[in-house]
């Protein structure tokens, strides 16, 4: 738990957060281990996490109609993974799998979506670090859309 | 500006800039499924000129056209020259058609290089999109003959998908030397693809960047240059005067005579195509220029 | 006022007749303006008759008559829809041959010499517009030989207006209507109490020397006067760009609306390029014959204001008319600057007279200038589609 404590605290994603927030954190979050291939969750399935990557590497995947997986995003250590648990119907929207033997710190969405409901102020706190993740990756999945290396004809 | 390219005397044995030189294809090797490496020798007797990392040559196939090809090869091994070649269209598939042994028309050196002077002591930051690594291996290749002439190399390499990476071998084998960080992306990927997959500049975050000590040298589609720039001068705090692009536009002349490449006040053949950041800062983003 | 005036002479027909054979005694092929097809072009002359003695030009934006004349004046009208870079800079040209045999590759340069040109009745204008193309072809990095070689070969024998058409307008460029420099010979046509006479004055060495072979006496002062009066006549035109501050004008006002405005009426049929003499672009085709042993490479012109010009995989970099309309008119007077100093356009304004749609350049730049979203010219519709 110390160990958690100091990671949380230094993290990046968590800067400038209240102590008490952070300490509430520290109690929803455990860690956790994937072996490589293996789902961390997959797509309709309840959203009640999220993950700060310490080592190893996850794919977002999702199904083609033959159910041929593309992967359309890797992230790796210090990333943050997930924020479905955040935005209702709290449902993943894709699959999560480890490209190699990933551990990571999960975060307890479901214990922390209460909390936001009683603590606005906590709630602001995460929606407007999540808002900023969600930009990147937004931005991100549009130049991918843009097909930019693709001959056009 | 460095232009290492002006004191490069014209091409050996040919007086006018519009005659090709014959070069025979010594080599093809084919690096994904529309790309190929030419290697292209002199005739007996004859020889190449120098060139300069970021100068192009004007490739003539007999009787079909000419296009102008980046040199991608080592501007330190004399007597061939290196080219690698998408083939998009009738003139590029002609190119690439060449078999080992036949002819190849060579126009150049041609245009302005990149400031391999402007880098020395500092870290050198190469960010590539797809065909784009090609005009930029000659700078990696010089830095890795004079290494203490530079501090750390960092590469940054996208591509469409796994299988349009471009010399994988070589990126490896770069990644494997002192002060020397590689790092690859695809814009997509299948599962059997254990690398990263994102957008190039998702890259950015793994590198610890000494914004003052650095030189960026960018290739690869025109709206992935542009938004790498953003991310290098918004996020990395990179200035614009050590940010350096390559540009690309029709050409057919080679030598500022034909108009065709005119980009603004600027003949690309001629005025590029490598530039500072600097001088297209307002021009990059007009639609249409 | 010069240090030192031009000698000058005066001179009748007869010494101007005699002029072509002295020159093609030095070994030159005289050119000049003939009237072909309703139109005064420039082609060989062999004698002095070849030229339009009698005829004068109207010229309007869309528009270009000729009709008869008073007088017998050699060079009473101006310039028509060809220029010098027919000669200089020609419209299709061979850069050389390739025979491939036996696993041979060979380029065949071209052997034949560059023609030595004499140029009669070059317009202020249009020295200025060869000066013009001699910064692009003849003095960049890389010189293209054959512009070169025909260039340096040329004689030039200018001819100051002394009359201007609505559609000129060289006097707001400074480039005319008086020819300052760059000829060998200059010439101003007078008519003085019945007589029709040419006030010459030596331009270089060679025209001086040609000058000196040719049957002339001094020229009253009197008839000089006159001479410059009627060229200073000249300089009154209706139409002007005003160049201050337009390079920044025209670099900075790329998203003006004025451009879609062009663009609606804008066919981008490419005669503008054809006829203005600045306009340098061209294209390389590459041909080989049926046994594939033999192949070309030739050099034509080419217009900006084809799509193809900007062709990369893919697409065109300038799809919309708007886009290369823009490009041309902003590289005539703005970025010619940055690339060669000066500007590109010289003010003969042949592209407001050949334009089928009568786009007249110094009324777009006005407008740019002035904010003006909308043209007022004959060919615009309404909303209603009225004309």
């Amino acid at each position: 738990m110390e160990t958690l404590e100091r990671i949380l605290a230094q993290h990046p994603f968590f800067e400038g957060l209240e102590p008490e927030y952070l300490k509430l954190l520290v109690g929803c979050a455990s860690n956790v281990r994937f072996d490589a291939d293996a789902y961390l969750f997959r797509q309709g399935e309840e959203a009640n996490q999220f993950y700060l990557l310490r080592h190893g590497r996850v794919a977002i995947e999702m199904c083609e109609p033959q159910c041929r997986p593309v992967r359309v995003e890797t992230l790796e250590k210090d990333d943050v993974l997930g924020w479905s648990w955040l935005v209702a119907p709290h449902f993943w929207r894709s699959d999560g799998r480890a490209v190699e033997m990933t551990r990571a710190i999960a975060l307890d969405g479901k214990c922390l979506r209460t909390k936001c409901e009683q603590n606005h102020d906590l709630g602001y706190e995460l929606l407007k670090r999540f808002m900023r993740i969600l930009e990147q990756r937004l931005q991100s999945t549009r130049m991918q859309l843009l097909d930019v290396y693709a001959t056009h004809r | 500006m460095p232009l290492i390219a002006e004191e490069i005397e014209g091409k050996a044995g040919v007086s006018d800039p519009m005659l090709p030189q014959a070069c025979r294809v010594a080599e093809i090797v084919k690096e994904t499924q529309d790309t190929f490496t030419l290697t292209l020798e002199p005739r007996e007797g004859e020889s190449l000129a120098r060139f300069a990392p970021g100068q192009f040559s004007m490739l003539y196939v007999f009787g079909v056209g000419e296009l102008p090809i980046s040199i991608s090869g080592d501007p330190e091994r004399s007597g061939r020259l290196v080219y690698t070649v998408r083939s998009v269209g009738q003139a590029t598939h002609a190119l690439v058609s060449r078999g080992p042994g036949e002819w190849v028309g060579v126009r150049g050196p041609f245009g302005t290089a990149w400031p391999l002077d402007e880098a020395r002591g500092k870290d050198v930051l190469i960010v590539a999109g797809g065909i784009g690594l090609a005009p930029l291996r000659p700078v990696i290749y010089h830095i890795l003959r004079h290494r203490d002439d530079f501090v750390r190399l960092l590469v940054l390499y996208g591509a469409r998908a796994p299988h349009d990476l471009l010399f994988r071998k070589e990126l490896t084998s770069w990644s494997r030397t002192p002060d020397t960080q590689v790092l690859t992306t695809v814009d997509y990927g299948g599962v059997a693809w254990h690398g990263r997959v994102g957008v190039v500049t998702t890259l950015f975050r793994h590198l610890r960047l000494h914004p003052d000590q650095t030189v960026a040298m960018i290739c690869g589609p025109e709206i992935m240059m542009r938004f790498v720039i953003s991310e290098l001068r918004e996020i990395r705090g990179i200035d614009a005067g050590r940010i350096y692009l390559s540009m690309e536009r029709n050409m057919k002349c080679g030598v500022g005579l034909c108009g065709h490449c005119q980009y603004g006040p600027y003949f690309i053949c001629r005025d590029g195509p490598v530039f500072p950041y600097a001088r297209l800062q307002h021009l990059l983003e007009r639609h249409e220029l | 006022m010069p240090t030192a005036e031009p000698v000058r002479r005066v001179a009748g027909c007869e010494a101007l007749e005699r002029l072509i054979p002295a020159l093609e005694d030095r070994g030159y092929q005289v050119v000049g303006p003939v009237m072909r097809e309703g139109a005064i072009v420039y082609d060989r002359l062999s004698k002095l008759d070849d030229l339009p003695a009698g005829w004068t030009d109207e010229q309007e934006p869309a528009r270009y008559r000729l009709r008869r004349r008073e007088d017998g004046a050699l060079f009473g009208y101006r310039v028509g829809p060809e220029c010098w870079k027919k000669f200089l800079h020609p419209p299709e040209v061979r850069l050389f041959q390739v025979h491939r045999a036996n696993g041979n590759f060979r380029i065949i340069e071209e052997a034949a010499p560059a023609p030595r040109y004499a140029f009669l009745g070059v317009r202020a204008c249009e020295l200025a517009a060869i000066e013009a193309q001699d910064d692009v072809l003849a003095e960049g990095r890389f010189a293209d030989p054959i512009y070169s070689n025909r260039r340096r070969q040329s004689f030039l024998i200018a001819v100051h207006c002394t009359e201007s058409v609505p559609t000129c307008f060289c006097a707001s460029m400074n480039t005319g209507p008086r020819a300052r420099g760059g000829f060998d010979l200059a010439l101003t046509e007078v008519f003085d109490r019945g007589h029709h006479l040419f006030v010459i004055e030596a331009g270089s060495s060679e025209g001086a020397e040609v000058l000196e072979g040719m049957d002339t006496r001094p020229a009253p002062p009197e008839l000089c006067r006159q001479a410059d009066e009627a060229v200073a006549r000249a300089a009154s035109q209706t139409r002007s760009v005003e160049t201050e501050g337009l390079h920044e004008l025209l670099t900075d006002r790329f998203d003006h609306p004025r451009w879609d405005d062009v663009a609606k009426r804008c066919l981008t049929c490419g005669n503008c390029t054809m006829v203005c003499p600045t306009c340098f672009c061209t294209t390389i085709e590459d041909t080989s014959d049926v046994t594939g042993a033999h192949a070309e490479r030739w050099r034509k012109w080419d217009s900006c204001f084809t799509q193809a010009l900007s062709y990369i995989h893919g697409g065109s970099v300038r799809p919309s008319v708007k886009s290369r309309y823009r490009q041309w008119m902003t590289h005539k007077l703005a970025s010619w600057t940055d690339q060669f100093g000066g500007t590109g356009c010289v003010g003969c304004g042949r592209c407001i007279t050949w334009c089928p749609a009568g786009i007249d350049i110094t009324e777009e730049a006005r407008a740019i200038r002035d904010g003006n979203r909308v043209a007022a010219t004959p060919f615009t519709e309404d909303d209603d589609g009225n004309t």
